[in-house]
């Protein structure tokens, strides 16, 4: 008996070397962690120093349209981030929580002697408003590009592409998810 | 003792507050006069907005959108005009089409598979004269539909369609006016100032969920007293503050509005005493988020803000271009669907900079964020002391154009008009 023949989609994710591995998950734990504490400066030390940061609706992903929710091109617009959700945007207060999902690595490669993964992990964001019960606030996956950073040999994100699913914003996003 | 209260008790607010400058708390959570704003606004003599004609560039091209709460689909038809009709089966109701945006040859109903073509007419439906079979040597015909069934009589809703250099509007009233009567003289140029004929080029859509009321979001959009207080960009980078030269437009009804102003230098001045979202020396650490290049098209003001009653903002801030499309969700909540665009003569450098301003203005813009914040404390502040009434009176009680932003006329004339249509 022969199995009939199948076509994969996408090969599985790739094994990675269990140190690296280990160092790929405590990069997308001190991601989170760094944001639900509020530790923004931590939050923008885990990228590199050129990096995107891109948040868009799956819509538009799914259809090509660029229009992001926020799209900032360098280092120097998260820290303009950061200083307008701390100090300018006025806003209800609440708690993010993150909870990620299981890094899969798609592609690993070397360029100009530098390391770098893409990486692709579901996320799920819950929020908690003053006396109030928490919700689901925001869903959906990263699509990274992960560089090993050649000043200090730490993993750090050269591109963080957050696709949602959720198809309305509950209200605002204030915080980087 | 309490007399028992009647759905008609909603009606006599619009008569009682003659006074457009104090609209009562209750006028934006009495679900009773919502239900009386969706008849006389939103399904009455009301151009609503539904796209924009760059979504749809093909034949058979469909959005599913609201006209107030009710599902419609919107499809460039074969000769490349647009129809409109509503998303429900005629037969048993179902909402048929459930894709937002997609491209059709003519819609079936999944149920029983009632055909419809693209103008919303009924093309078939399966056993119209019965199913004939043979049983002991008979031809029988069972069922089908009665004799004197007109498929004429059973297509979707046909909503009337307005289109104006890209922009289409839809109405179920088909006694309503031209839309160019509908706007009036005074706001459609600002209009076709924005929309006048060029090609635009479609850059994405973003959906916010607000807890308000729908009429707060034509408010804010109408109220030029609050941006150089609530947004610190705008007072401390000069993009909008009580120290420009601006101009408050609005339509013969009071129901449309265009607020204008130029943009000044920012920084220290007489406006920016005791405001405390002022940030004195700030200053960007990447400035490409106000990479703001002029264009030749906007004569002059660098902002134009325009409100078409009942359901559409359009958005010029600077080189960010927008329509937003309020579609209601009862008395306490609406959703806002952002559409970018720009020109198909675009350079790629204009292109990215409408992008990179999209982040000032959207569900997380550094401007409008607040926005949608705020509008959810008034909804909290309405709910709980329905009794109260706002206070509008920046600039007096009167309606008017004025050419200073220190007002809140616009603000007043909508209620006013608002008055007029309902106890109409």
């Amino acid at each position: 008996m022969s199995a009939a023949p199948t076509t994969l989609t996408e090969p599985r994710g790739l094994p990675l070397d269990p140190g690296v591995r280990a160092e790929l998950d405590a990069l997308y734990a001190d991601y989170a962690a760094a944001l639900d504490e509020a530790r923004y400066d931590d939050w923008i030390d885990l990228f590199a120093d050129d990096c995107r940061y891109t948040l868009q609706p799956r819509e538009n992903f799914e259809r090509g349209l660029p229009l992001a929710t926020l799209a900032f091109e360098s280092k120097g617009m998260l820290r303009d981030r950061i200083y307008g959700i701390t100090r300018t945007l006025f806003h209800a207060p609440y708690y993010q929580r993150h909870v990620i999902g299981p890094a899969r690595v798609r592609a690993t490669g070397v360029t100009d002697g530098l390391g770098w993964l893409e990486v692709q992990a579901a996320y799920a964001v819950f929020r908690t408003r003053v006396h109030e019960p928490s919700e689901v606030f925001n869903v959906g996956r990263y699509l990274d590009r992960v560089v090993r950073d050649p000043a200090d040999g730490l993993l750090r994100f050269a591109e963080k592409r957050v696709v949602f699913d959720s198809e309305n914003i509950l209200n605002s996003v204030i915080y980087p998810i | 003792m309490n007399a028992p209260i009647e759905p008609e008790a909603a009606v006599p607010d619009a008569a009682a507050a003659a006074d457009p400058s104090r609209v009562p708390y209750s006028r934006y959570t009495d679900p009773a006069l919502h239900a009386r704003e969706l008849e006389r606004i939103f399904y009455g003599r009301h151009w609503s907005y539904v796209a924009l004609e760059a979504e749809l560039p093909a034949p058979g091209d469909f959005k599913t959108t609201f006209v107030g709460e009710r599902s419609v689909i919107v499809v460039r038809d074969a000769d490349g005009s647009i129809n409109v009709v509503e998303n429900h089966c005629a037969h048993r109701g179902v909402r048929f089409c459930q894709q937002p945006f997609g491209r059709a040859k003519d819609f079936t109903c999944p149920y029983h598979q009632w055909n419809y073509d693209l103008k919303g007419n009924l093309q078939g439906l399966p056993f119209r004269r019965g199913v004939k079979r043979i049983e002991d040597g008979h031809t029988r015909i069972d069922g089908g539909m009665p004799a004197d069934f007109r498929l004429e009589d059973h297509g979707l809703t046909k909503l009337a369609v307005a289109r104006r250099n890209g922009l289409v509007f839809a109405c179920f009233d088909h006694q309503v006016e031209p839309l160019e009567d509908y706007l009036g003289p005074e706001v459609l140029p600002w209009v076709d100032r924005v929309f006048d004929g060029r090609a635009l080029t479609l850059l994405g859509h973003s959906r916010q969920r607000i807890p308000g009321n729908w009429k707060l979001m034509q408010e804010n959009i109408k109220d030029p007293y609050h941006p150089g207080l609530l947004h610190t960009w705008f007072v401390t980078f000069g993009l909008w503050r009580a120290d420009q030269r601006s101009q408050m437009v609005m339509d013969a009804h009071g129901r449309h509005a265009v607020m204008i102003s130029r943009r000044n230098e920012g920084g220290k001045s007489e406006v920016t005493q005791g405001v405390t979202s002022f940030r004195e020396g700030m200053t960007l650490h990447d400035d490409r988020l106000l990479d703001v290049v002029p264009e030749p098209w906007w004569n002059g003001p660098t902002v134009t803000m325009l409100t078409l009653f009942p359901s559409l903002i359009v958005q010029q801030q600077v080189n960010s271009l927008s329509t937003r499309h309020i579609v209601p969700r009862g008395p306490g909540e609406f959703d806002f669907v952002w559409t970018h665009f720009g020109f198909a003569d675009d350079t790629p450098e204009m292109t990215r900079r409408r992008l990179r301003q999209a982040n000032l203005f959207g569900p997380a813009g550094f401007v409008s964020a607040d926005d949608g914040e705020v509008i959810e404390m008034s909804q909290q502040g309405f709910a709980q002391d329905p009794g109260a009434s706002t206070v509008s009176r920046l600039g007096g009680t009167g309606v008017g154009p004025t050419d200073h932003m220190v007002t809140e006329t616009l603000i007043r004339g909508m209620h006013a008009y608002w008055q007029k249509v309902m106890a109409e």
